[in-house]
C-alpha cells in the first residue's frame, strides 16, 4: 500500500503527469455533459464520425508540417460535426450511411496520408499513438493545458447557461419550437461544442475511443435515474471518476492510458446496469 | 375580436401546393376541431398556425392579444420521449421556457404555475415519477399540463388520443372538454369524426376539394360529412 502511494507521488512530482489529470479530468467531464444530450437524441454515432474526421484533419496537419495542428483540426472538425448534425436530421438522404461515409472516408485518408508523406521514422507508432492516444496525454505542454482549460470553462458555462433550453430542445424539438425557442441555433451550438470536446479528447483517449467517453457515463446514469438532472449529475460523476482512475491505474500498472479509461467506464457501466436491473425488480 | 383569422390560406412546400382556400376563424371559447383524411395538409396547418412555417399565400391574423408562440401545443410522441429519463416535474416545467427569455432559470413564479397546471390535470402526485414510466393516458396528461404552462387562452392539440385505448379516449376527451368549458380555447386535429361532431363548436373539414368551416350543426347537414361517412361505412364493410 505504502509502495503504491510512493510510486504516485513520484509520479506526480513530474509536471507531465499533473497536466495529464487535469486534462483528463475536465474533458471527462464535459464530454460527459453533452453525452446525455447526444444518446437521447439518438446521436451518439456523432462523436464516433466526427473523432474519424478529427484523425483525417490531424494526419493533413502533420503531412504540411504544421506546429500547431489545433488551426486545421478544430475547425475542420466543426464543419464536420455541423455537416453531421444536418444529416442526421433528414431521413430521406440516408442520413446514418452519410455519417459512416465521411467517418471511414476520413479514417483512409488519414492513414494513407501519414504513410505517404510522414516525416517520421516510426509511422505505425504515430498511427498507433493517434488512434489510442497512448502517449499524446503525456506530452501535453503548459500551452495545451490552458487551451483545455479555457475551453472547458467555456463549455461548462455554455452548458449550465442553457441547461433549460438544451432540456426542453432534446425533450421535444417540435414543441420547443412552437414556443418560439431557436432550436436550430441551439442544435448548432451543440455541434460547435461536441467538435470542440473530441478535439480535445483526442489527447487523452485517442481517436478510436473518444465515443466511449462521450456515451458510455450517460448510458450507465440513464440505467440508475429517472429524472433528468439527476442524470446529467451522475454522469458527470461516474466520468470524472472513471477518467482520475483510468489515469491512476495506467501509471501504476503501467498500461495504455485512453483503453484504460474506456475500460473502467464499461465496468462502471455494467455495474449500473446491474444495479438499474436489481432496482427495477425491487 | 377573434383569436386566429385564417384568410385564403394556401399551404404547401415550394412549388408544391398541398391544399388552398382555407379560411376559418376562431373566436375566444371556440372547440375548433380539424379533420380530413392523411396527406390534406392538417400537419402543415399546424406548423403554420404555430408560426413555424409561412403559408404560400394567403394571410394568418392573430388577435386579441394572442402573440406569436403564444398558443399551448400538444404535439404527437416521438420515439425520443418514449424512453426519457426525465421527471413529470421536469416535463411540465418545459413549458414555462417561453416565459423566461434569455434568463437561465425558472422563476418563483413559473414553478408556480407548473405546480398548478399539475393540480389542474390531476398528476400533482406524480411529479416525481419518471415520465416513461407513465401509461399513455398519463403521459398526455403531463404533456398537457406542459401546454397550459405556455399557454393560458389557446391550445393546439395534434391527435390528442392517438395510440390510447377507449377509456382513455373518453376520459382525455372530457378532461379537453373540461378545459374548452373553463374558458379555454381549442383548436383540436383529429381523425376520430364522431368524436369531433360530438364535442367541438366549429369544425373544419380539409379536403382536396374547397374545404368545409362551420359550426357543428351545419356540417351534419353537408354534402362533404355525407360523402365522408359513406365512404368510411363502406371501408368497414
Amino acid at each position: 500500500m505504502n509502495n503504491m502511494f510512493d510510486i504516485l507521488s513520484f509520479y506526480f512530482s513530474y509536471p507531465f503527469v499533473r497536466y495529464a489529470l487535469i486534462v483528463g479530468t475536465l474533458i471527462a467531464l464535459c464530454s460527459s455533459l453533452l453525452g446525455v444530450t447526444l444518446v437521447l437524441k439518438r446521436y451518439s454515432y456523432i462523436g464516433d464520425g466526427l473523432s474519424h474526421v478529427a484523425f483525417g484533419a490531424m494526419s493533413v496537419a502533420a503531412v504540411l508540417g504544421l506546429s500547431d495542428n489545433m488551426v486545421i483540426v478544430l475547425p475542420v472538425t466543426v464543419i464536420a460535426a455541423i455537416l453531421m448534425l444536418q444529416a442526421g436530421q433528414k431521413v430521406n438522404i440516408n442520413g446514418d450511411a452519410a455519417i459512416a461515409m465521411i467517418s471511414v472516408a476520413s479514417l483512409a485518408v488519414g492513414y494513407l496520408l501519414m504513410n505517404l508523406f510522414s516525416t517520421s521514422s516510426n509511422i505505425s507508432g504515430d498511427v498507433c499513438s493517434t488512434l489510442f492516444g497512448s502517449t499524446s496525454i503525456l506530452t501535453l505542454n503548459m500551452s495545451d493545458v490552458w487551451l483545455c482549460i479555457v475551453l472547458s470553462v467555456v463549455v461548462l458555462f455554455v452548458y449550465v447557461f442553457f441547461y433549460n433550453k438544451i432540456f426542453a430542445i432534446t425533450f421535444d424539438e417540435n414543441f420547443a419550437r412552437a414556443t418560439g425557442i431557436r432550436a436550430g441555433a441551439y442544435n448548432f451550438l451543440t455541434a460547435v461544442i461536441i467538435a470542440v470536446i473530441i478535439v480535445l479528447a483526442m489527447n487523452l483517449v485517442g481517436s478510436l475511443l473518444i465515443s466511449a467517453l462521450v456515451i458510455f457515463p450517460a448510458l450507465s446514469a440513464m440505467r440508475i435515474f429517472k429524472n433528468y438532472r439527476m442524470v446529467v449529475i451522475c454522469s458527470a460523476v461516474i466520468s470524472v471518476v472513471c477518467a482520475v482512475a483510468g489515469i491512476i491505474i495506467s501509471i501504476l500498472a503501467s498500461t495504455p492510458v485512453g483503453s484504460t479509461i474506456v475500460v473502467a467506464d464499461l465496468v462502471v457501466f455494467l455495474l449500473c446496469h446491474v444495479a438499474g436491473k436489481i432496482m427495477a425488480k425491487g | 375580436m377573434s383569436y386566429i383569422v385564417c384568410k385564403d390560406v394556401t399551404l404547401g412546400y415550394e412549388g408544391k401546393t398541398i391544399s388552398h382556400n382555407i379560411n376559418f376563424t376562431v373566436n375566444p371559447g371556440d372547440y375548433l376541431c380539424i379533420v380530413g383524411e392523411n396527406g390534406v395538409g392538417k400537419s402543415t396547418l399546424i406548423k403554420t398556425l404555430l408560426n413555424l412555417k409561412k403559408p404560400l399565400s394567403g394571410e394568418i391574423i392573430r388577435g386579441d392579444g394572442i402573440k406569436e408562440y403564444e398558443i399551448g401545443y400538444l404535439p404527437q410522441q416521438t420515439v425520443v420521449q418514449k424512453d426519457f429519463p426525465a421527471s413529470v416535474r421536469e416535463v411540465v416545467l418545459s413549458g414555462c421556457l417561453n416565459r423566461c427569455g434569455l434568463r437561465p432559470f425558472y422563476s418563483k413564479a413559473e414553478k408556480q404555475i407548473c405546480e398548478e397546471n399539475m393540480e389542474r390535470m390531476g398528476i400533482a402526485e406524480l411529479k416525481n415519477t419518471c415520465y416513461r414510466e407513465l401509461s399513455g393516458g398519463q403521459q398526455q396528461r403531463v404533456l398537457l399540463a406542459r401546454a397550459l404552462c405556455a399557454a393560458r387562452k389557446i391550445l393546439l392539440l395534434d391527435e390528442p388520443v392517438a395510440g390510447l385505448d377507449p377509456r382513455v379516449t373518453m376520459e382525455m376527451y372530457e378532461l379537453i372538454k373540461d378545459l374548452n368549458k373553463e374558458g379555454i380555447t381549442i383548436i383540436m386535429v383529429s381523425h376520430d369524426i364522431d368524436a369531433a361532431v360530438k364535442y367541438a363548436t366549429h369544425i373544419l373539414h380539409m379536403d382536396n376539394k374547397p374545404a368545409f368551416f362551420g359550426v357543428t350543426a351545419d356540417y351534419l347537414g353537408s354534402s362533404i360529412y355525407q360523402s365522408f361517412m359513406k365512404k368510411g361505412g363502406k371501408e368497414d364493410e
